[in-house]
């Protein structure tokens, strides 16, 4: 009796606590929403360009959710090339994202409903993914979900607004908001490097080999997406062998968790 | 011949929706390799520093009015103030810096 009373106090805990984590994403979604509508909204001009109609166009922006595939498929259509080519140019492109679900997998409970992986799935991009990771502890996909319900209507009424009418936000605003998504990423990594000595040497390795493949021309012709891959790549594994995070420094949300583990065990 | 457009969509949604999800719903153990491990905790780190800088200097309409915005947003961010604070004060910077250029010239 009393562990039933028990087990639905804590079911009554546990929705709250997903309610909280919602509105939470929410807000932290607020500017994701806006350096998308910027993105997407420049996306919607040239989609325009290359002759999508709006529908069309938003279409791609809520089922990919991916602005450098996007971009990239624009040029594709027009010049009228394969769906194999198609899906090639998509894997190369996006293949960062693998990287980033590998790194999301270890964040999610383990013996969480498998569902919720499919839904945080599809809400995996730089941004969402970015902020998503560097939540302290676990992570609770409502969380991801409610970055999502803020973040996918930005990325996709940009679309068509940019498509509708490339001039229904005067240019000094776009180009404003063109900033708010990086200003949203220093705000997750400048904490941590403040924090963390091997995170700051992560941040600022990665930051230097990024100028680094800008300014060498050979470098230069690798396509946006893959240097990404290629500088995470690089800058972690060195980062992995140099300062390997140990059992006491390690990530916050390990200790949580065993304590947690060891409550229930009680 | 001129392919159709939704099956373009299709195939890019279906590409980059296996990307995203097969790592997330294949790997569902706790990593313990101490390298692997100490990898995946870099790599947001590594993988947003890179996608900011140099990116974040030609994301406006100016290299000014960007270089203000990056300022405002290390010294918000170095301060602990919330991801909507940093980025809007970030985004208002540069309208101001762009509107005063615009006064000037």
């Amino acid at each position: 009796m009393l562990q039933a009373d028990r087990k639905v106090g804590n079911e009554k805990m546990e929705m709250s606590v997903d309610d909280e984590e919602w509105r939470r994403g929410m807000k932290d979604g607020i500017p994701i929403c806006l350096g998308y509508f910027a993105v997407a909204f420049a996306f919607g001009i040239q989609a325009e360009a290359v002759g999508l109609t709006a529908f069309q166009a938003s279409l791609m922006s809520v089922t990919n959710l991916t602005s450098a595939g996007q971009f990239a498929a624009l040029g594709m259509i027009s010049a009228g090339g394969s769906y194999a080519e198609m899906a090639l140019a998509q894997l190369v492109v996006n293949l960062r994202y693998c990287l980033m679900s590998c790194a999301l997998s270890q964040k999610i409970k383990e013996d969480g409903a498998a569902a919720h992986r499919f839904g945080v799935a599809y809400g995996v991009t730089d941004e969402i993914f970015g902020i998503s990771v560097c939540r302290p502890g676990e992570l609770n996909p409502f969380y991801s979900y409610g970055l999502m319900t803020v973040a996918i209507p930005g990325w996709t009424l940009g679309t068509t607004a940019g498509v509708v009418s490339g001039n229904l936000l005067p240019q000094s605003v776009i180009s404003a908001l063109g900033i708010a998504i990086y200003g949203m990423f220093l705000a997750v990594i400048i904490p941590a490097a403040k924090g963390e000595r091997s995170v700051l040497g992560v941040v600022v390795c990665a930051m230097l080999v990024s100028v680094m493949f800008r300014v060498i021309p050979a470098l230069g012709a690798i396509s946006s997406g893959f240097q990404v891959i290629l500088i995470t790549v690089i800058v972690s594994a060195a980062a992995a062998v140099l300062m390997p995070v140990g059992e006491e420094g390690g990530e916050p949300g390990e200790t949580a968790a065993e304590k947690e583990a060891g409550n229930l065990a009680e | 011949m001129r392919n159709n457009i939704y099956i373009y969509i299709f195939v890019m949604a279906a590409v980059t929706y296996l990307i995203r999800a097969l790592p997330l719903t294949l790997i569902r153990r706790q990593i313990t390799n101490p390298f692997v491990k100490s990898f995946l905790y870099y790599v947001p780190y590594a993988t947003l520093a890179a996608m900011t800088f140099p990116a974040i200097l030609f994301s406006t309409s100016g290299i000014l009015s960007a270089a203000a915005g990056f300022g405002t947003a290390l010294v918000l961010a170095y301060r602990e103030k919330s991801l909507l604070t940093v980025a809007c004060c970030a985004c208002v910077v540069v309208f101001a810096v762009e509107l005063a250029e615009k006064m000037i010239a």
